[in-house]
């Protein structure tokens, strides 16, 4: 049988990977701060006695998309967006540091400010605990002032300041949980120069016409690798009609 | 099956949620004192089906790895307890918290609900109760045959009654605040409950420690804004749209298999 068949239904099998890659930024195409998945095809020559003609293709992870979401204007004092590159530093559920641009942050009932998803927010040193307040402000910079509970209003307290990070994005890996984190394991300092808005948020940066056109092509892409297979089908029809003996 | 198709499925489950959370803000739109909900969402879990740095050779890695998504979940709704807008009723028994706080409700089997819903009445007895007739704690009895009645911005009430010339102070009303208010849970008749998430209530005097002061003669509206809900549901809708036809494309992409080989 002619391994031509494995070829195509390779190229089929990665162009479903690719997909699910591509529903999969689609479905969260109105998750807050959610980066697009890059993937890529790569060649994978596999070349065996005969001809080199066996290059099949893989599918990868090629990269993320960091450019930044449109911002969505809400007014609640605790939505906050990265304007431009950078991160927020959070604790990630096995207790590592991750990275986020979801800022879409509460307190919990122990004060602890976290993400909406209930990762918490990284400051100066560690998770941040804000005491009852009436009032609470970010700053550009990432500082968290508060007007406790029962004082006069000219007595802000400035609590500590949101950990905001500048880690190389080509380090930058998305883990299981769909948090990022730095592949060379290195702590990133808190870079001053990343700037936050208060009272916004960062959609997703998913281009729903761009995931709209590479789904149409890969599906014009799958359906070529089946066209194929049915050629390949014909070729040894005709072959074993030709053998066969009248 | 095929990966992608649950993706979709996750992308409308998703924001099917969403919509159903935005068609309750906007039917609440008019509902004294309610607080708007948002979806929270976050991206599921990531298969790695092949490992970035894994050894390609003995001394070559991969440079990039095979990770492959599942989609999108909602991991909450909360509640935005910003402040909403006060209309001047001129009820005497109205009442409006200008700041953060929450009335407490005697529910019929005991436990304590809370609301910033201030349409009040009185009972039979004279009690002060809510528009489904629960008592307002700490209870406050008002006399029979009163002139007026007046309540401070810190929930002094007091009365005036015929034949007297000063009114006297016959209870006042206190609020409660939380830590985490967004973790209250809510569960219908403009009452809220206390949860693990929320923290314990702290009681205190209208206009201290935080808490809002009191407005007689006041309603607080919703803190809806229907336009920004329009807006989400016009987005909630495409994004719909946008994983249905993911589904219809993948579909096709199968049956296209399925008839052709």
């Amino acid at each position: 049988m002619d391994r031509a068949l494995f070829l195509a239904m390779n190229g089929a099998k990665q162009v479903q990977l690719h997909q699910t890659t591509n529903t999969n930024n689609l479905a969260n195409a109105s998750t807050t701060g959610f980066r697009a998945d890059f993937d890529a095809f790569q060649s994978l020559p596999v070349f065996g006695p005969g001809y080199a003609s066996r290059v099949y293709n893989q599918d990868h992870r090629s990269g993320i998309d960091f450019s930044s979401g449109s911002l969505q204007q809400t007014g609640r004092q605790l939505d906050i967006a990265v304007q431009g590159e950078g991160f927020i530093e959070i604790q990630a559920p096995d207790g590592n540091i991750a990275y986020s641009r979801a800022g879409d942050l509460r307190i919990s009932s122990l004060g602890v400010l976290e993400t909406g998803a209930g990762h918490p927010i990284m400051g100066n040193g560690g998770p941040i605990a804000v005491p009852p307040f009436e009032k609470l402000d970010i700053g550009a910079d990432g500082t968290i002032s508060i007007l406790p509970t029962g004082q006069e209003a000219t007595t802000l307290a400035a609590v500590d300041r949101i950990k905001l990070v500048n880690p190389n994005p080509q380090d930058l890996v998305k883990g299981e949980d769909g948090l990022l984190r730095d592949v060379t394991g290195a702590s990133i300092e808190a870079d001053a120069s990343v700037t936050v808005a208060s009272g916004v948020l960062e959609a997703s940066n998913v281009n729903i016409v761009a995931e709209l056109v590479d789904m149409i092509e890969l599906a014009r892409n799958f359906e070529m690798h089946v066209k194929y297979m049915q050629s390949l089908e014909e070729n040894d029809q005709a072959t074993t009609q030709l053998l066969r003996l009248n | 099956m095929d990966n992608a198709l649950w993706n979709s499925k996750t992308g409308l489950d998703a924001q099917q949620t969403r919509i159903a959370v935005i068609a309750n803000n906007l039917a609440n739109a008019n509902t004294t004192g309610f607080k708007r909900d948002r979806a929270v969402f976050e991206d599921l879990i990531y298969q790695n089906v092949q490992q970035a740095g894994a050894q390609s050779s003995q001394d070559t890695q991969f440079p990039t790895g095979l990770q492959l998504g599942t989609g999108v979940k909602i991991v909450a709704t909360e509640k935005l307890h910003s402040q909403g807008n006060l209309t001047r009723t001129e009820g005497s028994l109205d009442l409006a918290i200008q700041g953060s706080g929450f009335f407490q409700i005697l529910q019929p089997d005991g436990t304590i609900g809370y609301t910033r819903d201030g349409t009040f009445t009185l009972d039979s007895t004279g009690q002060i109760v809510n528009s489904s007739g629960y008592v307002l704690q700490p209870s406050i009895t008002i006399p029979p045959n009163i002139l007026n009645l007046t309540i401070g911005a810190d929930g002094t009430v007091s009365a005036q009654t015929s034949g007297t010339t000063a009114p006297t102070q016959v209870g006042s009303i206190q609020l409660v605040d939380f830590v985490n208010p967004t973790g209250l849970q809510a569960r219908g008749n403009n009452l809220l409950f206390e949860t693990a998430a929320s923290g314990t209530p702290q009681v205190g005097t209208p206009g201290t420690n935080g808490l809002g002061t009191l407005e007689q003669g006041s309603l607080e509206t919703s803190n809806v804004n229907v336009v920004e809900e329009l807006i989400n549901m016009i987005e909630t809708q495409r994004v719909y749209e946008v994983n249905s036809r993911a589904i219809e494309t993948i579909s096709s992409m199968l049956e296209f298999a399925n008839n052709t080989i």
